[in-house]
């Protein structure tokens, strides 16, 4: 078997086994990241002399015999990760040059488990895109046809992971950038409870949304690297307190009587029908596991999209105030005073989704509006919460599609934002929440893959990740792999 | 003319907070570091960093809200204050908006006239302070220096209860006063640790509706607050009774000039668009918090001086200046506790002597050439009449100069006095036998030479010989 085709936990084995090294491994993948970049333009940075040098050192290790299950496993990361004396651009000509003198903490605890970084993963500008169409860098395109987008904001990582480039790509999720994606490109993402991850060293997007988490081929390989990524980190205050378990180790136990609610809203107009089969014959077959389905219904989701645009764009008005010209990114030619400095330097280096979410941030927190506007959808954002802890008080996992249609055709949605607005309509609702969620791949519309979403309460992350892991023992969708790149 | 109206004025006194460490990140917060030598990641403001609060500063706060008699919030929020500006690194100020940590306490002030007035405080909230722009030091060029960005403050917020600059001095000396005695700041104006905005606005006496304010920004010294808003008082009242408008701006106090200057009108003026700050969780403070910082109150200004009152018989005032600092009040204490039975007169010679000497070399009580325990040696050679105060002064300055102590002054310049009566006779018998002209005049009733032979005693003993035994031996031998 060739080693692109493996999942992560296969690679780990093979490691251990010496079946291959890490330095091998890592050559055999930027092979082919030199392949796919022309098609694909899935990475925005290919550091393959870091690689081999963290493979060699994993090589060192693993003789040693002091490796751990992540020791030599190559990895990407979202470019929203700050890693240091990497460059990081978030996707936008604002930081094209930025090297952060610093590892976020996800890269830092990643790196110290032994994984190998091959490059950075292109994505939608400041994370504010469901196509990876607002990249500075160019738009990544969809493994399985290249006419397509791979959904956005974390397209790069979802399609580098879909084209066996890597066997996991860390990722952000702040309205569904790592479950939409997932879903298109037919990978596995989980988002984490809110605070699970630390968000040091993640450029933020939205504050009280944002959530980093893990895309890979498999729950198992998931499992695996959120348990490294995850913990409190003294660095950042909303980060959670609690113990991570180990959920590599709660993998494999039996889902029956498992109570998997079907979230009623879910399944009305919008969804794709084809898409709509796939998403019901998922739920058949964990029936056929022994799980109870039960419809539930959240009375408020219909609000999520609304109140979404304007948290978010609110929180990203004041975050993105600080990419100013004047301490780092990108800087205006020759500004004559203050005002024209900040003002070409942002019309300059940002790009028009991003202006036009800070436009409507600042709208939204005005004096005068922002009763009617963010207090508003801050209460609306408790009334989700609290029907999302209803519908937990009936049922364990709720389950649905991840997405209301497959990919779709570059510059399909690029003239009306609200419909590219739209395809986030069922990922929403967890963020809102802060609830963890996954998307795993459940078969086909056509021959582009279908997600399915399973969202828990807060910190079921074990629970979701061994309900997809039984799901991925029974069937083979998840180890599909997208013509061109087998 | 000024009887025809009243002024109103309101203080928002920023005082920095005597942290080690700034309030989000773990930099220096010492001052006069070379530029950008004390701000980390976090202060600069850099993509991917987050803020972490300072458990010290909410101490302090929590602090100064139970000195005031505030309500200390079991629940406050951090908010962002967002404004462009270059010395603003993140575009935003973590300040505190709607739930700040200290709201509704208050401080007594003692008029001129000796009467109370209390002075509301509405609120006491925690913020970051911003960088600094150095417009002077680069032509052409506008210099950002990051030292103080993220520096804790608390701002602390008067009601307008203020009528004049004086109370307004008044006001602002008795925070001074507070914060240095709870050590939280040090309280240093030209450092900027200790700095206020006075709201100012003027109406017709038994006008009920308050009149357009402007805001002076940033003054830095007592001074300065009672002449920018003497001057501004002025400004406003001129303007109205010229038939012009107050206009609600921001104005800035030209110390060199005398006078306030508009900055900013309010139509100029930003939209903060205050919200919740998303990466700081709302403070909870348990009453158990609360209750273990209540027990590490100090003992507070005016506890101090009603107490000074009390034990020592002191006046109202006097103990109001032995207690304006911490430091001079133990001092105080120390001199009286060494010469028992005279703490009146420690308070005349901490009062007097001594604080003319501090003040002569522009020393704190902290700094002081002379320990609390030297300057009770000297007054205890008063009290036990070894020297008179005369001679007592003469000591102090020596001590003063080379800091030696009392006793050995005394003994080495031999200025101890003289009380054989004896000795004082001999000196007497001298003295009228050296001038029999006075003498024949004295007894023939010019009663006016007493002073006379008074000061002959003196001179031929060196001023050493006890007064009031000179005079009574005088009066007695002059008259046999």
């Amino acid at each position: 078997m060739e080693l692109h085709t493996r999942t992560l936990t296969e690679l780990a084995r093979g490691l251990a086994a010496r079946e291959f090294s890490a330095v091998e491994l890592a050559r055999a993948l930027l092979e082919r990241i030199e392949r796919a970049q022309r098609p694909l333009n899935a990475l925005i940075s290919v550091t393959a002399d870091g690689a081999l040098a963290q493979a060699a050192a994993a090589d060192r290790e693993i003789a040693a015999g002091h490796a751990g299950p992540l020791t030599g496993i190559p990895l990407v990361h979202k470019d929203i990760f700050c890693t240091e004396g990497v460059r990081t651009t978030c996707g936008s000509r604002m930081l094209e040059n930025f090297i952060a003198p610093y590892d976020a903490t996800v890269v830092a605890k990643l790196k110290r488990a032994g994984m190998v970084m091959l490059g950075k993963a292109n994505m939608d500008e400041f994370a504010m895109g469901s196509s990876n169409e607002t990249s500075f860098f160019g738009p990544v395109r969809n493994p399985w046809n290249t006419r397509l987008v791979p959904g956005g904001s974390s397209g790069g990582s979802a399609a580098a992971v879909a084209a066996r480039l890597t066997p996991a790509a860390t990722a952000t999720d702040t309205g569904g950038s790592i479950r939409q994606p997932a879903a298109l490109c037919g990978v596995t993402g989980i988002k984490p409870t809110y605070g699970r991850v630390s968000r040091y060293g993640m450029i933020a997007f939205a504050s009280s949304l944002d959530q980093g988490g893990i895309l890979t081929t498999s729950a198992e390989d998931a499992a695996l690297v959120l348990g490294t990524m995850a913990g409190f980190d003294p660095r950042d205050s909303t980060s959670v307190e609690r113990p991570v378990p180990d959920y590599r180790a709660e993998l494999g136990a039996s889902i029956a009587g498992l109570r998997i609610g079907l979230l009623k809203e879910f399944f009305e107009e919008g969804l794709e029908p084809e898409s709509g089969q796939r998403v019901r014959d998922a739920l058949t077959a964990f029936e056929r596991l022994g799980a109870k389905l039960k419809e539930v219904s959240l009375p408020s989701i219909a609000l999520s999209v609304p109140a979404y645009y304007v948290v978010a764009p609110a929180e990203c008005s004041s975050n993105l105030a600080r990419y100013d010209g004047v301490r780092f990114g990108y800087r205006c030619q020759d500004p004559r005073d203050l005002a024209d400095l900040y003002r070409r330097t942002r019309g300059e280096g940002f790009g028009a989704e991003v202006k036009r979410r800070i436009m409507t941030g600042t709208y939204v927190l005005s004096a005068g509006y922002y009763d009617a506007y963010y207090l508003k959808a801050q209460k609306v954002r408790q009334l989700i919460a609290s029907d999302f802890e209803r519908a937990f008080g009936e049922v364990d996992v709720i389950m649905g599609p991840t997405t209301p249609t497959p990919a779709f055709e570059l510059g399909a949605k690029t003239a009306d934002p609200i419909t590219m607005y739209l395809n986030d309509i069922y990922t929403i609702g967890a963020n809102l929440a802060g609830l963890p969620a996954m998307s795993i791949p459940c078969g086909f519309a056509g021959e582009l893959p279908v997600g399915l979403q399973l969202i828990g309460p807060h910190f079921a992350e074990a629970r979701l990740l061994n309900a997809a892991h039984a799901y991925q023992r029974e069937t083979d969708w998840h180890r599909r792999i997208p013509p061109g790149y087998a | 003319m000024e009887s025809a109206w009243e002024t109103v004025i309101g203080l928002e006194i920023h005082a920095q907070l005597a942290t080690k460490s700034k309030i989000f990140s773990g930099s220096a917060t010492a001052y006069g570091a070379p530029p950008n030598t004390q701000a980390d990641l976090v202060d600069l403001g850099y993509p991917g960093v987050l803020p972490v609060l300072n458990g010290a500063a909410v101490g302090m706060a929590v602090k100064f809200g139970l000195a005031i008699g505030a309500e200390v919030a079991a629940h406050s929020v951090f908010a962002r204050k967002n404004y462009f500006y270059p010395d603003l690194p993140k575009g935003y100020q973590i300040s505190q908006y709607e739930l700040p940590i200290v709201a509704r306490g208050a401080l007594t002030i003692v008029l001129d006239d000796g009467t109370r007035k209390r002075i509301g405080i509405t609120r006491a909230h925690l913020e970051e302070d911003a960088g600094k722009s150095l417009h002077e030091e680069l032509a052409r060029l506008t210099g950002i220096d990051l030292n103080r960005a993220g520096t804790p403050l608390l701002e602390i917020v008067s009601e307008p209860d203020l009528r004049s600059a004086k109370e307004a001095v008044a006001y602002m000396k008795k925070v001074h006063t507070l914060v240095r005695y709870l050590e939280i700041c040090d309280g240093n104006m030209q450092e900027g640790s200790f700095r206020c905005d006075a709201n100012v606005s003027v109406r017709r006496s038994g006008a009920e509706k308050l009149g357009t304010r402007a805001e002076i920004k940033n003054l830095n010294s007592f001074r300065f607050v009672e002449k920018a808003i003497n001057y501004e008082i002025a400004r406003q009242i001129e303007l109205i009774e010229s038939g012009g408008k107050v206009i609600q701006e921001t104005r800035l106090y030209d110390p060199d000039a005398g006078e306030t200057r508009s900055m900013r009108t309010k139509e100029e003026a930003n939209d903060y668009r205050y919200f919740p700050d998303p990466d700081l969780l709302p403070l909870a403070l348990g009453s158990s918090t609360i209750e273990d910082v209540r027990r590490t109150l100090p003992e507070l200004p005016d506890e101090k001086a009603a107490r000074f009152s009390r034990q020592y018989g002191l006046s109202e005032y006097d103990a109001g200046v032995l207690t304006a600092s911490r430091e001079l009040a133990a001092y105080y204490e120390e001199v009286a506790r060494e010469v028992p039975g005279e703490p009146k007169l420690a308070a005349n010679w901490v009062m007097g002597e001594l604080a003319a000497a501090l003040n002569r070399d522009g020393l704190e009580i902290e700094a002081s050439r002379l320990g609390a325990a030297q300057l009770a040696g000297l007054l205890k050679r008063i009290a036990d009449t070894t020297i008179s105060g005369k001679i007592a002064k003469e000591v102090f300055e020596a001590m003063w100069t080379s800091g030696r102590d009392a006793d050995a002054i005394i003994e080495e310049k031999g200025l101890k006095q003289i009380t054989d009566s004896s000795a004082i006779e001999r000196v007497i018998e001298e003295v009228m036998a050296k001038n029999p002209g006075q003498l024949a005049d004295y007894r023939s009733g010019k009663d006016k030479l007493f002073g006379f032979f008074v000061g002959q005693v003196m001179k031929a003993t060196q001023g050493k010989a006890n007064p009031a035994q000179v005079n009574e031996l005088l009066k007695r031998k002059l008259s046999a």
